[in-house]
């Protein structure tokens, strides 16, 4: 399968009162055509950043991406203007974003018609009339009873997950290449997330629809990710095949992270729960060194003295930066 | 069941907190939100039972009824062998000596302006428990206990982490040793990697002190692992109650079952193999809940019956309690 984005030594930094933060610190990754990924961290990692990079939806000042590629069909969008025509033809149109909360990501005062017709009228040059009969169907599809009758509703007239299928429905109306979902469900409750996220893989396969998803949970992603990476601190730490994470993780914060959540079943008495010790890192004040090393139990020597490890092949498409091997370890 | 009177910490006897809606200036009641409806339960000493359920479920009204936060609609909360349900404010303060409270929000709960010691330390001094000299003395160790550090006794809030702050909440709640600790969401708002620490010290804490605990949360597998009995809610009302073990590998009513296949197992050749039962439609509002069975409108084995007939929550065995006339 071709790969459809790359995104290549990608740095965003912001510029505070307090000093620089680098929010994203050489950040790579790529996506296939019809694949589904999963980048998965805590808040403050850089997971919604790096979308919000390739998207170039950076506010600037005080971000500023500073180096890096995000090559798409053979262009590097960073090379468009931010506010220029070919991104804004590329942003909603080619890839299309799904937002964390559907509460104000829609706008309260214009009608769900004219929210969902706007994106089709702009990228794909629609009449109204022609728009606003796609847009019925597309909260047929995305499971909106009486469609035609609610198509001129208020988003204040949906609940939270009647919205989020409505972002969908707007998401995938330009038949996107890619769609980013960013936290798609951390807003709603546990039976309406499994709605959402079966609805999103049936869009993204109905229409050969490549899917990120960005998300803090760990179960969310293993359903629907072919492949997963793992951030901390602005950097990738570990990245494979879906099955290689959850079953063979190999960095330590990935193990403390799998290790930390309760499963389904466990109780007390079956397996006390592994916290990972420490706060995550200040992203000002970053050591030269590793920043997952003041909460690691794995550490060696080599650690405190050298760099950040970059990635290393520990596998087939499997890659952790660090120096310890976990599993002789563990 | 069979448990003696003492070793009840709470009893709740067909629990109702209907809150009116109201229309116009003369704020005409047209209405209720039925946002506990007819809940009873118990709750004996040292065991945790948790309470789950999605948003607008009434699990958070259970905790605050219990709390006395609220003046129940009708009902009995029985605290310590008396009916608090409908005692005045006045006689209620000296009861919160044996309460304490852990809420969602830690950076909402702790006042930005006091130091955290005199935060942790206000309890004891409301209820006159402490002179002050010993006061130090017991907010030092009540930061022991909680895994702080007592130098840090005069800073305020905003120095502190999210895990932290929920730390200052947990030794404040636990100041007074109180009988009952409620736990209001209390990991919800913290980083996945932090949540743990939060859950291993309230299970220390329990082992050490034989504390209590009310655990309110939406989380099914966080309140099963901290839980030894689980009451899941559906739209005002106890749909099952069991023990933690038992509910995962034996839940009966439509609605807990549902509710386990939508969570998501960190095991990707689990998740892709497992049948997961995708409820329809969305939670209806408690202002208008259908008549019989509250869950009947999403239900898959819903008969005619279950449109009339609300049915009661039933013994069937071993203290597992269900309302459903199906199983």
């Amino acid at each position: 399968m071709a790969v459809l984005l790359n995104v290549e030594n990608l740095k965003t930094y912001f510029h505070t009162y307090h000093g620089e933060v680098k929010a994203l610190d050489g950040v790579s990754f790529y996506i296939d055509q019809k694949e589904t990924i999963g980048i998965v961290g805590e808040s403050g990692c850089g997971k919604s950043v790096s979308m919000l990079s390739v998207m170039q939806l950076i506010p600037t000042p005080p971000g500023k991406i500073v180096d890096g590629k995000v090559i798409f069909e053979g262009q590097d969008l960073l090379k468009y203007e931010a506010k220029g025509d070919e991104m804004s033809s590329i942003r909603g149109g080619k890839i299309a974003m799904i937002f964390q909360e559907p509460m104000t990501s829609l706008n309260p005062v214009l009608t769900i018609c004219r929210q969902l017709t706007e994106t089709m009228e702009w990228h794909l040059n629609m009449d109204s009339q022609t728009a606003r009969k796609r847009a019925i169907e597309l909260l047929k599809l995305v499971g909106i009873p009486e469609a035609e009758n609610r198509i001129d509703a208020y988003p204040h007239q949906f609940s939270g997950g009647m919205r989020q299928r409505v972002m969908i429905a707007m998401a995938i109306s330009c038949n996107p290449k890619i769609l980013i979902a960013d936290e798609p469900t951390t807003a709603v409750d546990v039976t309406t997330q499994a709605q959402i996220l079966d609805l999103m893989k049936e869009m993204t396969e109905r229409f050969n629809t490549s899917l990120i998803i960005v998300t803090h949970n760990m179960g969310v992603v293993a359903r629907y990710a072919q492949r997963i990476y793992v951030m901390y601190a602005g950097r990738i730490v570990e990245s494979g095949l879906s099955d290689d994470i959850f079953d063979n993780p190999q960095h330590p914060y990935t193990i403390g992270l799998i290790d930390c959540v309760p499963q389904l079943g466990e109780t007390r008495s079956t397996r006390r729960l592994v916290p990972i010790t420490g706060v995550p890192p200040n992203l000002i004040d970053m050591p030269p060194t590793c920043a997952f090393l003041p909460r690691c139990k794995y550490q060696i020597d080599k650690c405190k003295s050298e760099p950040w490890p970059s990635l290393r092949p520990v596998g087939d498409q499997h890659y952790i930066s660090c120096y310890v091997n976990t599993r002789e370890k563990k | 069941m069979n448990t003696s009177e003492a070793d009840v910490i709470v009893e709740i006897k067909n629990l109702k907190m209907y809150f009116p809606i109201t229309r116009g200036i003369l704020r005409r009641k047209v209405g209720d939100i039925k946002a506990v409806d007819d809940v009873s339960f118990i709750i004996k000493k040292n065991e945790t039972l948790g309470l789950v359920g999605e948003s607008g479920c009434g699990k958070t009204t259970v905790g605050r009824c219990i709390l006395r936060m609220y003046r129940p609609t009708s009902g009995n909360i029985v605290f310590l062998g008396s009916d608090i349900s409908t005692l005045p404010e006045s006689h209620i303060r000296p009861m919160r000596i044996h309460m304490g409270a852990i809420f969602q929000d830690p950076y909402g709960s702790l006042n930005p302006r006091q130091t955290v010691g005199g935060i942790v330390g206000k309890p004891l001094r409301i209820h006159n428990m402490a002179g002050k000299r010993e006061l130090s003395d017991k907010v030092n160790e009540l930061f022991n206990l909680v895994g702080l550090d007592p130098s840090m006794m005069d800073r305020v809030p905003h120095e502190f982490s999210g895990g932290q702050r929920q730390r200052l909440a947990i030794a404040r709640a636990l100041a007074c040793q109180p009988s009952l600790v409620v736990c209001d969401e209390p990991i919800s708002a913290l980083d996945v990697s932090i949540q743990a620490q939060i859950i291993n010290l309230l299970e220390e804490l329990q082992d050490k002190m034989g504390l209590t605990y009310l655990f309110i949360a939406h989380d099914l597998s966080v309140v099963q692992h901290i839980s030894n009995r689980v009451a899941v809610m559906y739209l005002g009302r106890i749909v099952e109650i069991t023990s933690a073990e038992e509910l995962y590998s034996n839940p009966l009513h439509p609605y807990t079952k549902a509710l386990l296949s939508a969570v998501p197992i960190p095991k990707p050749s689990i998740e892709r193999t497992r049948h997961r039962i995708v409820l329809k439609g969305e939670v209806p509002s408690p202002a208008h809940p259908p008549e019989g069975c509250h869950f009947h409108p999403r239900c898959e084995m819903a008969t005619p019956e279950c449109h009339e007939e609300r049915p009661s929550l039933r013994e069937v065995g071993n203290g597992h309690m269900v309302a459903c006339i199906r199983v």
